[in-house]
């Protein structure tokens, strides 16, 4: 639910990065974080377990540019990966504007990608909205290691939206900016789309 | 569907900032702050410098929203007050309406049952303006200058980046 404060002149958006445990959803926002400019970027929050892993959620507050004389600010977060989580997923999913999937693309990871896909899926429902109408970004991540599968197999077991698509190395950032530019750009478009 | 948005006017803010500024006087607190359930700060009033309030916004509804499901364990409805005690500083978490909370910061100045009494009284008006903000979002006309974002208008988002 896009957040329009016109005393201020700025809009702000939140955008969910969902997938399965261990897939790179933090290593994504981590890289963003690190990369980022300092004067567009909040303090990142990590809210994690003694071993690394995402207990509640992650979250970094970006400032982008203007539109029409207002800043545009984009809230992101992740889920934890986990499949005991799923009650944390679905309350971190609440009012998101726009969705990224990061898919891990080792072909033993197959079954957790469609778990969690089918899954967010599910807790999109809940909060009545639908993968075919919110803007939804799928990234293959983890292209650098061996036994992956290639991407126009991604495609056929994750993708039957055909919702944009990227490659990524979130560990070297291959890939990340360009996934949340196109998520960005779904999201305001859907903004001018639904408001305008 | 898309969820419907949310829009702040200057109206709102003058309503919002007055019910705010009160609460911080009448219950002598450090810093009161009005977050919607998604986590989207409102309004920040009171001694917030130093803090960092998109933080505050993000972790508070997280934090209600956790408590949420645990009332619903219970099998109650929610809990729609919360309240962590800290050595110098206490947080006091309310529901106001159906999705604002009401975050008040207060130290050894204020006490608990006065921190309790302002922001029932407070909460009531302020619940008021939610409903109103609630009703009118939706076929708001003010909204429609978004109609000619143009492309290269999204493309210039990430100059500063």
């Amino acid at each position: 639910m896009p957040f329009i404060n016109f005393p201020a002149r700025e809009i702000t958006c939140k955008i969910v990065y969902y997938g399965p445990g261990l897939g790179g959803k933090t290593t994504n926002i981590q890289y963003i974080f690190d990369k980022t400019n300092p004067n567009a970027k909040g303090k990142l929050i990590t809210l994690d377990t003694d071993a690394d892993r995402t207990l509640y959620f992650d979250f970094l507050p970006l400032s982008l540019g203007e539109i029409h004389g207002f800043r545009t600010k984009f809230s992101l977060y992740t889920v934890p990966g986990q499949v005991f989580y799923d009650a944390t997923r679905k309350l971190v999913l609440r009012g998101a504007d726009g969705v990224v999937f990061v898919a891990d693309s080792q072909e033993e990871r197959m079954d957790a990608n469609q778990e969690s896909l089918e899954n967010l899926q599910l807790n999109l429902q809940d909060h009545g909205l639908d993968l075919r109408t919110t803007p939804f970004v799928m990234q293959y991540n983890k292209r650098d290691l061996p036994g992956v599968l290639s991407v126009p197999e991604l495609h056929e077991q994750l993708n039957p939206w055909n919702v944009p698509e990227f490659q990524a190395i979130a560990t070297t950032g291959f890939g990340v900016f360009e996934t949340l530019k196109m998520t960005v750009k779904l999201v305001v478009k859907e903004l001018r789309k639904s408001i305008g | 569907m898309y969820n419907p948005q949310l829009v702040l006017y200057e109206e709102d803010q003058h309503r919002i900032t007055d019910s705010c500024n009160r609460l911080v006087r009448d219950a002598n607190a450090r810093s009161v702050f009005l977050i919607d359930k998604d986590g989207q700060l409102l309004m920040a009033s009171g001694d917030h410098h130093g803090l960092d309030t998109a933080s505050l916004a993000s972790l508070t509804a997280g934090t209600f929203a956790a408590t949420g499901s645990l009332a619903h364990l219970l099998g109650e409805k929610e809990f729609p007050h919360l309240f962590h005690e800290g050595e110098h500083d206490s947080i006091h978490l309310s529901l106001v309406g159906q999705r604002w909370i009401l975050v008040v910061i207060f130290d050894e100045r204020s006490t608990l049952g006065l921190v309790r009494l302002r922001v029932r009284k407070i909460g009531e008006e302020l619940a008021k303006v939610a409903e109103e903000m609630q009703a009118r979002a939706p076929q708001s006309p003010d909204v429609s200058l978004f109609s000619n974002i143009t492309d290269e208008d999204i493309d210039n988002l990430f100059d500063d980046l």
